[in-house]
């Protein structure tokens, strides 16, 4: 029962690590570049709907709503101001600019919000679950996740291989230059990727503080990276690997902590995906999967 | 090309805006304090202060330079701030008042050793007498090593390591060292009968909770406390303690003992509350402040132990028109912190009152003086978080922690 209690917990944060790298895998299959800023747009995406509810008084969805607006605004925003002037620079320099653009919104946020760490209303509204005498809990908010999780996925399936702007995606992400030449707009594209890419992080955001109910500038950071660390770990750039990574790296997480030492949680995590990396350099489902996102 | 350059300039100009807009918040928190970096100006700015200007009439002439270092940005600038709003405060009342005159310089280190030395350059070079901190145990450790060295008097408001005393004549603290407080904790819980099972949660990556961990965990061993599980997590795993709750739990712990702060701690008590778990929580002073967490549900705390030196809602007079003015000021409940900036400038200025000193005074003079007076055994400071401190030759405070718990939302008096 103990170990379906710590599964529970693993799917639960690994829920929350695969919507976060589902927005890493989106905008680096298309774009092809890592949006280092995905973590902190997650952060803005938190205290956005904390001012909506909290501030303003609005129901909680009204608030996701509003999170969701703000983010998509400031996802194409970004877009626009850093990384669309560097279209055709080396791929370094538009990293390095992610990364800017990444403690840009950190120290804005610590500006208007300050340091002070804010606590997070949950937005869910479920009571717990309680199985077996309440020996086994699972929480509104893990149910809720993993069910968001799983639409999104679908969601961007649907997007991706069944709409017009999926195909165009498909194929700024074979060739940017060859799609151009078939009357693609890249730029287009590629700032309707952003938008989307920043709707799911607030989507994340939102869900990630209402799991683990603290806002702070820094929030968004640590999640992201190991959020990334899923991605590359399902294998970049593939929506169901970023979905099987998450999962994957959050139960480890927990499982390792619980059975192995809570000190070396993070290490065993490492550990994991530099074996996997050896044996499948492109990640789990890296290769397998021809519709590269 | 060219729209790519108007839109690197326009990004370049939002930068430097953003840039602008922070100097702006900090300027003015800082005009007193950067006033006498450019001589020259002095004439005007004196002028338009007519405070200082009153000041200078009713007695001394230059003020003293006291230097302050801390975190004013990043993950724990909440304590950085409060150490300099607290400080701040204490310096203008110590002004207000004639006679002597201080003058803090605070600068941000970003909770970083590097960037605190730094710091502690750019001090020295503007002519700092006495360093007020720096904030955490961290960087002190390297900041302490170079005021050792230039014979500079340093009082850190906040950094508990013992580290940080040890072996240096001229480096002081203000708050509890870490092993006064693990042992502190050990105690109380064990003559108070507070808990027949112990689990301790603590983070391993951070100086202040190893220190305090490790010296609890001996005297519950001296003391016969029975600790029946010990976890821990980083900063990089400070979301999910189901873990580390579960084994608590199993464990069958009736006290869950957290040297931690209160950030991780809120999450704790959510995720306990959530299982249904019900012990008692203990915590130490990095546990303040969870009430002034914005928007926290206080009813989470409900029951909460801990030992800390400063309590916001203490009904004595000092506290009282300490908060009262933090509040005016900041918009803010003051947390330990602030306190412990307030009182690591009044404690400079205790010392320095009935000597004779001057802005002339060389700061190695100011240290050896003051080592004279803090280590001499006959100081006795009175301040918030406190009365009757004394200090140790090597620089550790004496006083004693209160018990509290949480009650309806407001510490409460254990004693």
């Amino acid at each position: 029962m103990t170990f379906l209690s710590y599964l529970i917990s693993g799917i639960s944060l690994g829920s929350i690590y695969a919507i976060i790298a589902l927005g890493y895998t989106m905008v680096y299959g298309i774009a092809k570049m890592l949006n280092f800023a995905h973590g902190d747009v997650i952060m803005v995406g938190g205290y956005m709907s904390f001012i909506a509810m909290i501030n303003f008084g609005w129901p909680p969805l009204l608030a996701v709503l509003f999170a969701i607006v703000v983010c998509t605004v400031l996802g194409i925003l970004i877009e626009q101001l850093a990384y669309k002037p560097l279209r055709s620079a080396p791929p370094l320099a538009v990293l390095i600019t992610a990364i800017g653009v990444s403690y840009f919104l950190q120290n804005a946020a610590l500006l208007i919000f300050s340091a002070n760490p804010k606590s997070y209303s949950s937005v869910i509204p479920f009571d717990a679950l309680r199985l077996f005498n309440g020996q086994l809990v699972i929480s509104g908010t893990t149910i809720v996740t993993i069910i968001v999780c799983i639409v999104i996925i679908i969601a961007l399936n649907t997007i991706v291989n069944k709409t017009k702007i999926g195909k165009a995606m498909r194929a700024v992400s074979e060739d940017k230059d060859a799609a151009q030449l078939m009357g693609i707009s890249v730029n287009k594209t590629i700032s309707v990727t952003f938008a989307i890419g920043s709707a799911l992080a607030a989507v994340a955001g939102v869900l990630l503080c209402s799991a683990y109910p603290i806002l702070m500038p820094t929030t968004g950071a640590m999640p992201g990276i190991k959020a990334f660390t899923a991605a590359v770990f399902g294998g970049i750039g593939s929506i169901p690997g970023a979905f099987l990574g998450g999962i994957l790296l959050g139960i480890i997480e927990i499982l390792g902590k619980a059975y192995i030492s809570t000190q070396l949680s993070d290490a065993i995590v490492f550990a994991v995906l530099i074996i996997i990396l050896l044996v499948k350099p492109t990640g789990l489902l890296g290769k397998k999967v021809l519709v590269k996102v | 090309m060219k729209r790519n350059f108007y839109l690197t300039f326009v990004v370049a100009l939002v930068l430097c805006l953003a840039m602008l807009a922070g100097c702006a918040d900090k300027g003015k928190e800082k005009t007193d304090s950067t006033k006498a970096d450019a001589p020259a100006e002095k004439e005007t700015e004196a002028a338009e202060d007519k405070e200082a200007e009153e000041a200078e009439k009713s007695g001394d002439t230059a003020p003293i330079k006291l230097g302050g270092i801390g975190p004013i940005s990043g993950a724990a600038a909440v304590y950085g701030i409060a150490v300099q709003n607290g400080a701040q405060i204490a310096v203008d009342e110590i002004n207000a008042l004639g006679g002597m005159q201080f003058e803090l310089n605070f600068q941000d280190d970003e909770h970083d050793a590097e960037k605190s030395v730094n710091a502690y350059n750019v001090l020295k070079d503007w002519g700092m007498q006495v360093l007020v901190g720096t904030v955490t145990t961290g960087p002190c450790l390297d900041v302490a090593a170079e005021s050792y060295n230039d014979r500079i008097f340093t009082l850190t408001p906040s950094a508990s390591s013992p580290k940080v005393v040890e072996g240096k004549d001229n480096v002081f603290q203000m708050c509890f060292s870490d092993l006064n407080q693990g042992i502190a904790s050990a105690q109380y819980i064990q003559e108070k009968e507070l808990a027949k099972k112990v689990a301790i949660i603590y983070n391993n990556a951070d100086a202040y909770s190893t220190g305090i961990y490790e010296k609890f965990i001996s005297e519950a061993e001296t003391r016969n406390l029975e600790v029946v599980s010990t976890t821990t997590f980083t900063d990089d795993t400070a979301n999910d303690f189901s873990v580390q709750l579960t084994e608590a739990q199993k464990a069958g712990a009736d006290l869950v003992f957290l040297p931690i702060y209160y950030q991780p701690a809120s999450l704790i008590l959510a995720q306990a509350k959530e299982m249904d778990y019900e012990p008692t929580f203990f915590g130490v002073d990095g546990m303040d402040g969870i009430l002034t967490l914005e928007n926290f549900d206080t009813e989470l705390a409900e029951g909460v132990m801990l030992l800390t030196p400063f309590v916001a809602d203490a009904t004595d007079d000092l506290t009282v028109a300490f908060v009262e003015k933090y509040d005016e000021l900041y918009g803010e409940v003051p947390n330990q912190f602030a306190a412990d900036g307030y009182d690591s400038v009044y404690a400079i200025y205790e010392a320095l009152k009935d000597k004779d000193v001057t802005a002339e005074t060389s700061a190695s003079d100011l240290c050896d003086l003051l080592i004279d007076v803090f280590s001499g055994g006959e100081f006795e400071f009175n301040g918030l978080t406190g009365d009757n401190m004394t200090w140790s030759e090597t620089g550790e405070v004496a006083k004693s922690p209160k018990g509290m718990i949480i009650e309806n939302g407001v510490y409460v008096g254990m004693d």
